[in-house]
């Protein structure tokens, strides 16, 4: 990735003005914030029934300085591939489409639109931000949730592995897939506009993970310390698919090329209340399978 | 029709009727969409201007983006912050205290 830019490198103006309905603390929110910074003002959004709804407001309010277009719940890819057919007739070329979902829908309920629009490579950047639970409804099981997570229809902690859509969205042959981590908002922002600017003209996907104190049983205070341990323990990479190829970026490949030392999972786990059922021989499996990995990524990139 | 005249819910005058507003379901973008949310708070971000170095950390970490540079300073909107104390927890040299908001 080219050279990392500073804070003071960020555009100051803000889309997202102050006083939303996003609960204090909320990840989504600041992930949004650097987010739409990166494509600016000529932007048109459209967003699925997620908290992402909730923080835009209820009518005749908005809290997002930009044109947004609410849709159903799987409808977020086709209701983008509306709007950039519209702008096509229109004959307004300059103008970047948005699709903002969670990951209930993007993995569970909106799959079929999205991966219709990719397969479409309708010219829209998608991006899925994944707080591994519906938690706009109060926290409810979904395909990204992970395993031994605690959700109400899990109260004894999710027995199945999650499902790995950056992996599914690559399979698709679209030409920019990246995962970005809320907590580090000026990678973020680099993804973002990376893709708005180098990738035009196709569909683009960024899988954002971000940290949910409510849902996810921490302190608002530490979002920060919560969603670093996630990358720094390895469970959830940052990583660049560009064309199909494969590359590691920001801690991630630092932790690679051993410049930072991999944290041990426990402490992320155990930092958060929805783990609490999830036992110590599990963990020690998960560590296992995390060693493997980053083993895997060692011998392709060290 | 007058620009002010559809504003948001809390500052429609009494004489628009429900029935004066756009048939579109077209929402206003304003600040405080929910209200002040400044009064969720339970404790309150200070910044000491003699610690603070305006590396600008908080300003990146803060979601509701209520952290503001004015004349090489830096300010909290205590308006609309909600009083996460991300900015507290991340400040690099503790510039940031946190004081119990009183009634």
């Amino acid at each position: 990735m080219s050279k990392i830019l500073k804070p003071k490198d960020i555009p100051e103006e803000e889309f997202i003005l102050s006083g939303t309905r996003a609960c204090s603390g909320c990840g989504l929110s600041l992930a949004y914030r650097f987010a739409l910074k990166a494509l600016g003002k000529n932007t048109i959004i459209t967003v699925p029934a997620s908290c992402s709804t909730v923080l835009h407001g209820m009518y005749p309010c908005a809290a997002v300085n930009l044109p947004m277009l609410n849709t159903a719940f799987e409808s977020t890819g086709a209701s983008a591939s509306g709007i950039r057919a519209a702008l096509n007739i229109l004959g307004k070329k300059d103008i970047t489409v948005l699709a903002w979902a969670g990951d209930g829908g993007t993995t569970d309920i909106g799959i079929q639109s999205l991966s219709g629009a990719a397969e479409r490579g309708t010219d829209i950047i998608y991006a899925c931000y994944d707080n591994e639970a519906y938690m706009n409804t109060g926290t409810q099981r979904s395909g990204s949730t992970p395993f031994g997570a605690y959700t109400t229809t899990t109260p004894s902690g999710k027995k199945q592995r999650r499902k790995n859509m950056p992996k599914i969205m690559a399979a698709h042959g679209i030409p920019y897939v990246a995962t970005a981590n809320a907590v580090y908002p000026i990678d973020l922002f680099q993804k973002f506009r990376r893709a708005k600017d180098e990738f035009k003209g196709d569909t683009r996907y960024i899988h954002i993970f971000s940290p949910c104190p409510p849902g996810w049983g921490f302190e608002p205070q530490d979002l920060i310390k919560i969603g670093k341990l996630g990358t720094e323990t390895g469970i959830w990479d940052l990583y660049e698919i560009i064309n199909g190829k494969f590359t590691l970026n920001n801690i991630t490949m630092k932790i690679v090329q051993g410049k930072i030392k991999r944290k041990p999972v426990v402490d992320y786990f155990r930092a958060q209340k929805r783990f609490n059922t999830l036992s110590n021989n599990a963990i020690r499996r998960i560590q296992e399978e995390i060693d493997k990995k980053f083993q895997e990524y060692e011998n392709s990139f060290a | 029709m007058e620009k002010n005249k559809y504003k948001p819910w809390r500052s429609i005058p009494d004489d628009i009727r429900f029935e004066d507003l756009p048939t579109c379901p077209l929402a206003i973008s304003d600040k405080g969409s929910i209200g002040n949310t400044g009064e969720w708070r339970t404790f309150r971000p200070v910044i000491n201007k003699e610690k603070c170095t305006k590396c600008m950390t908080c300003w990146t970490y803060c979601p509701e983006g209520v952290i503001y540079e004015d004349n090489d300073e830096l300010f909290i909107d205590y308006t609309y912050c909600k009083g996460c104390l991300i900015c507290y927890s991340e400040c690099p040299v503790n510039a940031i205290e946190k004081v119990r908001e009183e009634i």
